[in-house]
């Protein structure tokens, strides 16, 4: 009997909840640590980072309109769908270069990341919303809202905590997110981007492209519909390119150049502005 | 296709009942007590009978818990806290909590229709509102358990050990979220003591967190009467007590822990003001007036049972509150049209009862709809008192019934001073257009929660407590986890 021909997938890009291959018709091989080619994956072009801020752009108003505590669910969907793809996940981290075993604790670790932001969606402004005493017969309420729309420059690796541990934190709050995936090791973002298409995120609230970060990560900077943009994972180049590109509309930056295990509120934080209201109490 | 049908001859809008199934709920004859992680025989050997309130048919005999029984309980709690809840991770406490909101989710349907069973509350509102804020608060607290740092700058969380926690039939998941929820965010396991009428939707609860696999012992449910709870919250190896009934039995509590380091929350009673302005929506208003009396047939510590309104409009809100009245359905819970169901008990109907009649001896004028009432089952019909003055026994005691007194002032002064004028402090309502004369009212009324043209409104992310002799601690929001934490000085 001949063996049974396996169908293999096709990797593409992630925007407004579709999975369209990039309008360039550009692609490029993504290696294994071996150095075997495990897939060719879009290379996103500059027409594709604006279709995904259109998107994002689009998507975040209705994002941000939710309660927290429906975001809160959504996120909280997102690690169960982690979790049950956790076998096609911890294989991809491996040819990646992991042992099965460290790629497993990745799957793991970006479950429980992912359930641990999805707590904060109702209560980070509980920690940096307050009531402000002034001296005068005001109610005083600070309260944070959503920036926009975010750009994030997910890290080279790990390949799916260092995007979960990003991501996370920007959308928790009603931002909507334009992703630029690892450049190295895109299988897993691209999978996670079937999660999130399963996981209740309507369309547009995360965009995920492939491809080259020191071609995209300018474009990004340079938007002028874009909010802020999360550094963590360029490079020391690409990161001048976009605090030059920043400036034209005053963009937010975050993140140093590196990726770092943080798992923190203040990246929920940095990702808000804070709304201050006045009224008046008085007959 | 449809343009085919023939047209019906007439339009029948006479009511037609929509009865809820209770098929879906398997009950068992006979409960024991849920102890380490088992359903287990009571060594005091007695059970009691728990009664639908709206027929009187018996639904289950439940085990009456000892002292004994409550030391069994206590002991698996302590033993739960020692070997592990209390140093479980964070993260692990967050997930079993998650899994709990979603089970309660995939199951919301059972638990309303026997709630509503068990309690005589409309299956609308246990459908409606109770069960999914149940869920909502368990989500919510499983979010705080792995963040405990960051809940109150400076103190080091960590948790006091086995709560004993008493809660009451009026919202009997409801209160046993609000008392879980918190206390397992925070790391301590717990023995709660649902109340004597309405004991069956926290057996089912203990159920679902076995199936969890929430470790043995951490939740313990003991059912029976005020001695059980007396036996629980007296209890030398229980840490802190948490209870929310009467302010009678909460001072009783007090009184017994006096002299002994155990924390203590209570959430007591209540006899809120609900002012209504000349100003004010008052469509809505007549709305909100409503929902805050008769919401779960006015067993509500919150419910809005003193209405003032501003003199100018009085005798036009009334007459249109009366109108209101009229449309209300009482009848059966499980009625999915049913607005006020069954009283949840004899004993509770006979002090409603007892309280209307003292109305009107005192001299104020009653009105009641005309309503047929099911002839089994605990019922009274909703009730309004105007001509109330401020030293009637209606104006002053909580009738926990859908029994509303009506007074009138002229001023904001004058409303501040009359809805003050109690000893309870658990909630208030204020309608006004005026956003100023909102927060001017909200500085000075004295209640620990104030709605603004709204009311009965609530939040797993909000906290709620009260003022005075309401009681003190706050449950939900940030706030909740606090009564649940070691605190600066222990």
């Amino acid at each position: 009997m001949t063996p049974r021909l396996e169908v293999k997938k096709t990797y593409k890009l992630y925007i407004n909840g579709e999975f369209p291959r990039s309008e360039s018709g550009r692609s490029y091989p993504a290696l294994s640590a071996d150095g075997d080619v495990l897939a060719r994956v879009a290379r996103g072009s500059r027409k594709d980072l604006r279709d995904a801020v259109r998107a994002a752009r689009t998507a975040q108003e209705k994002w941000a309109a939710k309660s927290g505590y429906n975001r809160g669910q959504i996120l909280y969907r997102i690690a169960e769908m982690i979790e049950d793809r956790a076998s096609a996940f911890a294989e991809q981290l491996a040819a990646g270069g992991l042992t099965s075993a460290r790629a497993r604790r990745e799957v793991g670790e970006s479950v429980d990341r992912m359930v641990w932001y999805a707590g904060w969606a109702d209560k980070f402004s509980q920690i940096f919303g307050n009531l402000n005493p002034v001296a005068g017969p005001f109610f005083n309420i600070s309260a944070p809202e959503p920036t926009g729309v975010v750009g994030i420059v997910a890290p080279e690796t790990p390949a799916l905590l260092g995007l979960v541990s990003r991501l996370a934190p920007v959308i928790v709050s009603g931002n909507a997110a334009v992703v630029v995936a690892s450049e190295s090791q895109p299988l897993p973002a691209i999978t996670f981007s079937e999660v999130l298409e399963s996981s209740d995120v309507p369309s547009g609230v995360v965009n995920i492209l492939t491809g080259s970060a020191e071609e995209l990560v300018p474009w990004l900077a340079d938007h002028m519909d874009v909010n802020a943009v999360d550094l963590a994972g360029a490079s020391a180049e690409v990161t001048l390119r976009a605090q030059e590109g920043a400036v034209h509309n005053v963009k937010r930056l975050v993140g140093k150049s590196g990726y770092s295990d943080a798992q923190s509120p203040y990246l929920i934080a940095a990702f808000t502005e804070t709304k201050t209201v006045w009224h008046p109490k008085g007959l | 296709m449809a343009k085919n049908l023939p047209a019906p001859k007439s339009l029948d809008w006479a009511y037609a009942p929509s009865r809820e199934s209770t098929d879906i709920v398997k009950l068992e004859g006979r409960y024991g007590l849920f102890i380490d992680g088992k359903f287990r025989a009571p060594l005091s050997r007695k059970y009691f009978q728990t009664v639908n309130p709206a027929t009187e048919e018996p639904l289950a005999q439940v085990a009456s818990a000892n002292a004994a029984d409550v030391n069994r309980a206590v002991k698996a709690a302590r033993a739960a806290f020692d070997n592990g809840w209390g140093d479980l991770s964070g993260v692990e406490r967050a997930k079993f909590l998650f899994r709990i909101a979603r089970m309660i989710q995939e199951r919301s349907r059972e638990m309303a229709v026997l709630e509503t069973l068990d309690g005589g509350k409309p299956i609308r509102e246990s459908r409606d509102v109770d069960l999914p804020l149940v869920a909502a608060h368990f989500f919510y607290y499983a979010g705080w358990a792995d963040k405990l740092e960051y809940a109150f700058p400076g103190l080091k969380p960590e948790p006091l050990g086995v709560a004993g926690q008493v809660i009451p039939w009026n919202f009997p998941l409801m209160m046993l979220a609000w008392k879980i929820a918190p206390a397992l965010a925070a790391g301590n396991t717990v023995v709660l003591k649902p109340a004597e009428t309405t004991p069956l939707s926290a057996l089912l609860f203990a159920q679902l967190a076995s199936e969890a696999g929430l470790p043995p012992g951490v939740i313990n449910i003991i059912t029976g009467a005020g001695e059980t709870g007396a036996a629980l919250v007296e209890h030398p190896d229980v840490d802190k007590v948490a209870f929310t009934g009467s302010t009678a039995v909460g001072k009783r509590i007090a009184t017994s822990l006096a002299g002994t380091d155990k924390r203590l929350t209570l959430e007591l009673g209540g006899k809120a003001a609900h002012v209504i302005f000349d100003d004010a929506p008052i469509d809505q208003a007549i709305e909100g007036v409503i929902n805050g009396i008769f919401f779960n047939q006015g067993h509500v510590c919150c419910a809005g049972s003193r209405l003032f309104v501003q003199e100018t409009i009085h005798d036009r809100f009334v007459e249109k509150l009366k109108r209101r009245l009229n449309t209300l359905r009482v009848g059966d819970p499980l009625d999915k049209n049913t607005d006020v169901g069954a009283i949840n008990s004899a004993e509770q109907l006979a002090r409603i009862s007892e309280l209307v009649e003292a109305g009107q001896e005192e001299g104020a004028e009653m009105y009641q709809p005309a309503c047929e009432l099911p002839g089994n089952g605990f019922w009274f019909r909703p009730t309004l008192f105007t001509g109330v003055s401020q030293s009637h026994r209606i104006a002053q005691e909580e009738i926990f019934g859908p029994v509303l007194s009506i007074m009138s002032f002229r001023t904001p002064d004058e409303a501040v001073e009359k809805a003050n004028n109690t000893p309870y402090g658990l909630s208030a309502g204020v309608w006004t257009q005026k956003g100023s004369r909102i927060l001017w009212m909200a500085d000075r009324l004295q209640a620990g929660v104030v709605w603004a043209n709204t009311y009965n409104k609530f939040d797993p992310a909000s906290p709620f407590g009260g003022y005075k002799e309401s009681g003190f601690g706050r449950e939900g929001g940030r706030h909740g986890l606090l009564a649940y934490l070691k605190g600066v000085d222990e």
